[in-house]
């Protein structure tokens, strides 16, 4: 059964159609990637399945509801998580309590005004901070973290409301190859353990073949292919899309 | 009102919009290029006034005035490459805030000096060689001066516009408004760029000065009133934009010479008399243009500058020493009545530093942690000083009834203008919470059989006990202490939180479920309440309140104390608040040029202590710690 299902997505800046009659699912517990060249309207899809766009024209179903045009926070607790191609953080707060934040925010106590947040939801904070990797560092700004531990902390805060979808825009940009195998591998493993569908952009081939469940790709607003690894290193559309014709992912660096 | 009676008031409408346009023209230019909303642009029209008089007067004749105008506007310009090239060069990457109050000090500065050269008088220029006759037109006589300056307003838009957008300087300026970074990575010298832009803007502010000559007498008051009204042209035609500029004073001037040329109205239920509305109509148009368009008129969304500002460390709780220090301060107040029989004087004193603290923590709470920069924290101010003066003025309410009625006349207030406000950021917020507060400012100002207008509200004395300076200073402390422990608890509870993560990355926080302009709506009208306090205690302290109390002078004092203290601190506004207040009352009242003084203290803070008294000491002590612990 799918758990997303987009249907007829379309979206245009001016004259430009960044995203053009889009439609594809994830299912259940499904690693889906989505590649394409810069341009291909990778983000203005997220942004329009997280709600920080209104699509033109199309629907998005999440869990048998129409999302299109709903806020940002109104999708988030429906389950949906997210994190960004630019990691975004709350930089004057501890890693901990970036957490915290979200929990608080899961909780409905926003608009507590008496109670000190920085003694709530501690353990099951740790606990996500424990699962990424990140607990050792749990009382350090996020400020002074390197960008790749900026990464697992958004990673962290995504997974905070138990989401059922988990949205990740380029989750291994800046990363080091090693860091970004990693991270890759949590996530898988989190999709796994717990039944999270994940759907994720990434420019590293090696990382989407080794990895997805399946693959779509998105070239000038429209989707070109959609199937498993080896489907998509055979399709001829792709290749061009890629490397103009005659070339193979053979050669790619793996 | 006849048709002509009005076609004549719309002529004499773009007669003062051409003014307006000089100065707006001006800023826009310079905020579009350097992105620095320069407060002093002000000063340079009234400089303008001053010096085109200086000519008119000694030299006399066809040369000193027609060539006064024109090497008033070179001299000017010159002072303002001067102004560029000293101060502002220093402090294009500093934080946005820095900048307003740094011109803002420069305000400060040249009005002592314009007082120093000139003298307090009004100085009234001769009329126009040439021009003094008036003519027929629509059954009335129109000075031929005004209807030339009808045309100066369209004359410099065309010259201007021909300049932007057929030289190599104007494209410069085009790029450079648009993304000034990217201009600098072309290998422009922006140096050279940014000083030729602020020597035109500011040429222009002077040229618009010296034209008022033969109008209005310089005065030294211009320079708030004309940065006033630029900024309003200027927000409302869009930063940057100088056919928006045009556009919008025109509108402004036309919208003021309306209310002029109704006069008083007959509704039949009620008589308004609009004439009343002149001061406030640029600002009720101004709101509403921004909360139509955010961008004005003809502005578009500016891309973000990129700050250097450096990020701010996570809040902790109070440690040992800080509590220690917390007890034996306020323990000190307390006892600060024992030591009043030496000097009765140190109770006055004192009230007035708690009112401010409050007054400064409130203004600190939505602008340090809540990221919303207000220039019109005196509204609130305002609004809770008047709630109880008036309370007590029509209803003859004890005390406690209007101090309780003055947060809530605040918060009340602050819930109506807050929630425009916290759909705008940066500038264009710190624009409207200014119009706001000048909006109740002239309410005030105007609305005589109510609030006393320009005398104010008087005899608003505490009953005894409350009347003997003991009483009233730990009534005071009473109510200030919870009211900075309560803002500080709220800074730490969930809530707090939620307003910081909405400051630090709304992108994020809208993303986790936070309705991030909802919480920062209530928080602006928390602070306004809290604020509200203090304008109540002010009320009782002095036993009146006039409109000058609550003039943009009271938003821009609270705008230092927290800057003062240290904006990225949460002691910062307590000890802020409380060196300045002592510092106004002290000092100040010691000398005629206090203003060049307190503006000298400003820009001292901002070039050399950008951090605060609090934000220093801190880095300081973290410094050596690490020193030590590298030593071990």
């Amino acid at each position: 059964m799918s758990e997303l299902d987009i249907r007829n997505l379309s979206k245009s800046f001016g004259g430009v159609k960044a995203v053009n009659d889009v439609s594809f699912t994830v299912k259940r517990g499904e690693f889906l990637a989505m590649i394409g060249p810069n341009g291909a309207g990778k983000s203005t899809c997220f942004n329009m399945i997280n709600g920080q766009l209104a699509p033109d024209a199309g629907e998005i179903h999440f869990e048998r509801r129409n999302i299109a045009g709903m806020k940002p926070r109104d999708i988030w607790r429906l389950g949906v998580g997210r994190t960004f191609q630019i990691a975004a953080t709350f930089g004057s707060m501890t890693v901990l309590e970036n957490v915290q934040m979200a929990l608080i925010s899961h909780g409905r106590e926003l608009y507590t005004m008496w109670s000190k947040a920085a003694a709530l939801h501690r353990g099951r904070a740790l606990a996500i901070l424990g699962q990424v990797g990140m607990a050792e560092a749990a009382d350090r700004p996020t400020r002074e973290l390197a960008y790749g531990d900026v990464k697992r902390v958004e990673l962290a805060i995504a997974l905070a409301n138990d989401p059922a979808l988990l949205l990740m825009d380029e989750p291994t940009a800046g990363m080091a190859p090693r860091e970004r195998n990693e991270l890759i591998k949590l996530v898988k493993a989190l999709v796994v353990e717990r039944g999270i569908s994940v759907l994720f952009t990434e420019h590293s081939m090696d990382v989407v073949f080794a990895f997805a469940d399946r693959i779509i790709v998105l070239a000038r607003g429209r989707v070109i292919a959609d199937g498993n690894a080896a489907a998509i290193r055979e399709n001829a559309k792709v290749r061009e899309v890629y490397f103009g014709t005659g070339k193979t992912f053979a050669g790619a660096p793996a | 009102m006849t048709l002509n009676a009005f076609l004549f008031q719309a002529l004499n409408g773009l007669s003062t919009a051409s003014g307006l346009f000089l100065i707006a023209a001006g800023l826009s230019l310079i905020f579009g290029v350097s992105r620095i909303v320069n407060i002093a642009h002000g000063s340079l029209y009234m400089l303008g006034t001053y010096i085109a008089y200086t000519f008119a007067t000694r030299i006399g004749g066809v040369t000193g005035f027609w060539g006064g105008i024109v090497a008033t506007a070179i001299i000017v310009g010159i002072i303002g490459a001067a102004i560029e090239f000293v101060l502002l060069r220093r402090i294009y990457r500093a934080p946005e805030l820095f900048q307003l109050l740094a011109t803002f000090a420069l305000v400060l500065v040249i009005n002592d000096s314009a007082l120093y050269l000139w003298g307090p008088e009004d100085l009234l220029g001769p009329r126009a060689p040439g021009l003094r006759d008036a003519i027929e037109v629509l059954g009335r006589r129109l000075p031929s001066y005004d209807l030339f300056l009808i045309f100066v307003g369209p004359a410099v838009l065309l010259v201007l516009h021909v300049v932007i957008t057929k030289t190599r300087f104007g494209r410069l300026i085009r790029a450079a408004t648009q993304d000034r970074e990217m201009v600098g990575a072309l290998g422009v010298n922006q140096a050279m760029l940014f000083t030729a832009v602020f020597a035109l803007g500011s040429l222009l502010a002077g040229l618009g000065g010296a034209l008022q000559i033969a109008r209005e007498p310089a005065n030294l008051a211009t320079d708030l009133i004309a940065i006033g009204d630029a900024f309003v042209v200027v927000v409302v035609g869009g930063m940057g934009s100088i056919s928006g500029a045009y556009l919008a004073a025109v509108l402004i001037a036309e919208v003021k010479a309306l209310c002029i040329g109704l006069g008083v109205v007959d509704f039949g239920l009620m008589k308004i008399n609009f004439t009343k509305f002149t001061l406030v109509a640029e600002f009720i148009v101004m709101a509403v243009v921004l909360i139509v368009r955010p961008y004005g008129l003809l502005g578009r969304p500016q891309g973000a500058v990129r700050s250097i500002a450096e990020a701010e460390e996570p809040i902790r709780p109070a440690n040992v020493f800080v509590k220690a220090l917390g007890i034996v301060v306020f323990a000190a107040l307390l006892a600060l009545p024992l030591f009043a029989n030496y000097s009765p004087y140190l109770l006055v004193l004192g009230i007035d530093v708690l009112i401010a603290v409050l007054f400064a923590a409130s203004l600190h709470f939505i602008m340090g942690p809540g990221g919303m920069h207000s220039f019109g924290h005196a509204a609130y101010f305002g609004l809770g000083a008047y709630g109880a003066a008036l309370l007590v003025k029509w209803m003859a309410a004890p005390m406690g009834l209007a101090l309780a009625f003055a947060p809530l006349a605040a918060f009340a207030g602050a819930l109506l203008f807050g929630w425009f406000a916290v759909r705008l950021s940066g500038v264009y917020l710190a624009m409207l919470t200014l119009a706001f507060a000048q909006i109740i400012w002239a309410a005030v100002y105007q609305w005589e059989p109510i609030t006393g207008g320009s005398n104010g509200v008087v005899g608003v004395w505490p009953p005894a006990p409350f009347n003997k300076a003991t009483v009233y200073f730990l009534l005071a402390l009473a109510l200030t202490v919870p009211g900075v422990l309560l803002l500080r608890r709220l800074l730490f509870s969930p809530f707090g939180y939620a307003m910081r993560a909405g400051r630090d990355s709304p992108l994020r926080a809208e993303a986790i479920g936070i309705d991030v302009k909802r919480v920062h709506w209530l928080a602006f009208a928390i602070a306004g309440g809290i604020c509200g306090i203090a304008g109540g205690l002010f009320a009782f302290a002095k036993g009146s309140i006039s409109p000058e109390t609550i003039h943009v002078g009271r938003s821009i004092d609270g705008l230092v104390m927290v800057l003062l203290g240290g904006l990225q601190t949460l002691t910062g506004p307590i000890v802020g608040a409380s060196v300045f207040a002592v510092l106004q009352d002290t000092i100040m009242r010691s000398t005629v040029y206090w203003r060049a003084l307190l503006g000298l203290v400003i820009l001292f803070l901002v070039l050399i202590f950008p951090s605060g008294i609090v934000g220093t000491l801190v880095n300081l002590t973290r410094r050596i710690r690490l020193r030590r612990k590298a030593a071990t």
